[in-house]
């Protein structure tokens, strides 16, 4: 099987979100990139165990800058073989798709694996997008996924609950928690990341169909009200009567 | 301007959270609705109370599947020469708002959380729900996917007129094998109530407690993420920055401690109660009702308390 997954990096989990220039910028000062779990922890790792179980090569693509390539040699720690990188911004999530789909068109993949979303700007759309692009079947929130020959058995969440599907190769696949468990790399994979091949690649001319004008943070929570754990009736008296939501 | 908006009506009914999408169409134009399946004639038409003046229905197509709905909407849209495309952010609505996207080159705000501002921005939520963003669309034709619960919606006088629709949809790449219902009445993502529980409860034995005052309420149970991953809950109940991120009315969190990462997934919820013994425990912080206390005494007697109040009413 030859795979290919989207790696992206997001900002650690326990990052503060701040703005600057007048709410108009992420502030990065200070902010640890790390890959997207979703992209990492499911998609890459799922793909990997395809690999060991079929043969084949597990690929990474991220549309970034130079500034990404610790977060790509992560994922080439956990054990992709090589990994591509459009040389650009991710403008908007139509821009990466473009980027993505492009590359994968001339690269005879059996399987395009992103991640669920981001946890920056929780899109979820690359996914679909570089389906579209490509004119493949999508399969959205996958939790697991065999493959037997060309055709795959994925079990996809729906609304209020799991569907199983078949589906042939080449398609593009989302995952969602459950496809696979995290791994953390060894000093081996390491040291072999360091040279394990990363091809920079010129972007495709293409524009970003939208932008963030500005940003803000929720304003903060007014003081918490205490209630005795004795009196649990004022409680559902203050739910029914203050704050009227049951 | 001509709106169009896309449902799920799949498993035959009307879900809140499409109201919702159809309720924000009409607040921007002149709203026609498109779906597919075998739904009521009578239950289409009840969405003019929420705005909508037309409903175009797909009977002969009976999937889910991206690609084929990414072309009924397609076709949906050069007929009524829609500008603006909304969507829920529902399952569905994901991945068919992006692949409509894509084919039409029109950009895609994705999770508004509220009307396009006067500027012509919309107000989506970013970094998991720590922030908010404005996003401005560059081009002509917008789509719009709303995040469920976020606007409130009202029902006025109206009936839709419905008409069958058809369109050349192509075939479905993904065949459908089998459906596995979810158990319990209340799912997650759409909950307007939700009973959610952590590694403070201690064992999967010990969930009762939770399901009983999920179901005095009408609540969605839900989890923390250590309690998903050792098995204790099902995945899908996993809320937080990496898993579900929910606003729902009420959010009430038993033996959750409220690291970031689990705030992330909640805090747009409008009230949230927090029941912890540890006084100094982070969730406080974040919480509108504090009970400093056992869960393992406190739900019970909520529970309790609920049942006394919804005899009275
Ligand atoms: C990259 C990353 C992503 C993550 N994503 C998520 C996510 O999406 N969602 C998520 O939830 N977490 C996430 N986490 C984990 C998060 O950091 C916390 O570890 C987790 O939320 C803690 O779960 P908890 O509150 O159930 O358990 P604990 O932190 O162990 O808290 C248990 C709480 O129960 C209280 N307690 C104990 N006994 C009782 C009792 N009898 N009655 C009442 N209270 C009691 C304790 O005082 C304590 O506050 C993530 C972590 C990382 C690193």
């Amino acid at each position: 099987m030859k795979l290919l997954v989207c790696i992206s990096k997001s900002p650690d989990t326990t990052s503060k979100i701040e703005f600057t220039d007048n709410n108009t910028k992420f502030n990065e000062g200070g902010v640890q990139y790390i890959v997207n779990p979703y992209d990492e922890w499911y998609a890459l790792v799922r793909a990997l165990e395809l690999k060991e179980t079929l043969g084949g090569s597990v690929t990474t693509i991220t549309v970034g800058t130079a500034a990404d390539e610790p977060v790509i040699r992560k994922a080439l720690a956990i054990g992709a073989d090589n990994a591509v990188r459009i040389d650009s911004e991710a403008k908007d999530a139509y821009y990466t798709a473009y980027q993505i789909a492009e590359y994968a068109k001339s690269g005879d993949f059996d399987m395009v694996l992103c991640g669920k979303e981001t946890i920056n700007y929780n899109g979820s759309q690359v996914g679909g997008m570089v389906a579209e692009l490509m004119g493949l079947p999508f399969v959205s929130l996958a939790t697991k996924l065999e493959v037997d020959g060309a055709t795959a058995t994925v079990h996809k969440e729906m609304s209020g609950g799991v569907e199983v599907v078949e589906v042939n190769t080449p398609f593009v696949l989302s995952a969602a928690k459950g496809m696979a468990e995290q791994r953390i790399p060894n000093m081996r994979g390491i040291m072999a990341a360091r040279t394990k091949p990363l091809e920079v690649v010129a972007p495709a001319d293409c524009d970003a169909l939208v932008s963030f004008e500005s940003y803000a943070l929720p304003d903060a929570k007014t003081d918490c009200k205490y209630v005795d754990a004795g009196n649990i009736a004022e409680l559902v008296d203050l739910l029914h009567n203050e704050a009227k939501v049951i | 301007m001509s709106v169009l908006v896309y449902i799920d009506t799949l498993n035959g009914s009307i879900a809140k959270n499409a109201m919702e999408a159809v309720y924000y169409g009409s607040k921007i134009g002149s709203t026609t609705v498109v779906t597919n399946g075998t739904i009521d004639e009578g239950a289409l038409a009840e969405l003019g109370k929420y705005g909508a003046q037309k409903v175009l229905i797909h009977r002969g197509l009976s999937s889910n599947d991206s690609s084929q709905l990414t072309n009924l909407v397609v076709a949906a849209a050069e007929a009524v020469s829609a500008e603006t495309i909304v969507f829920s952010l529902d399952l569905t609505g994901r991945s068919v708002a992006s692949r409509v996207s894509a084919k039409l080159k029109a950009g895609l705000v994705v999770g508004a959380i509220d009307l396009p501002a006067a500027d012509g921005t919309v107000k989506v939520n970013v970094f998991s729900g720590k922030a908010y963003g404005n996003v401005k669309v560059n081009t002509a034709k917008k789509v719009i996917a709303i995040t469920p619960n976020s606007i409130g919606i009202e029902a006025a006088d109206g009936s839709a007129s419905v008409e069958e629709f058809s369109a050349d949809c192509g075939t479905a790449g993904i065949r459908v094998k089998e459906v596995q219902k979810q158990e319990g009445d209340v799912l997650l993502p759409e909950a307007e109530l939700v009973v959610s529980a952590g590694r403070g409860l201690k064992g999967p034995e010990n969930w009762g407690i939770v399901e009983d005052l999920a179901k005095v309420l009408g609540a969605a149970t839900a989890c923390s993420r250590p309690v998903s991953d050792i098995g204790w809950r099902p995945h899908h109940e996993h809320v937080g920055q990496t898993g579900l991120a929910i606003r729902p009315n009420l959010y009430i969190a038993a033996g959750i401690s409220g690291a970031i990462q689990h705030l992330a997934g909640v805090n747009g919820s409008k009230v949230i109660v927090v029941i912890n013994t540890d006084p100094e425990a982070p969730f406080f912080k974040a919480a509108d009702y504090g009970i400093v206390g056992d869960a393992f005494e406190v739900l019970p007697k909520l529970t309790e308390e609920i049942q006394k109040l919804k005899a009275q009413n």
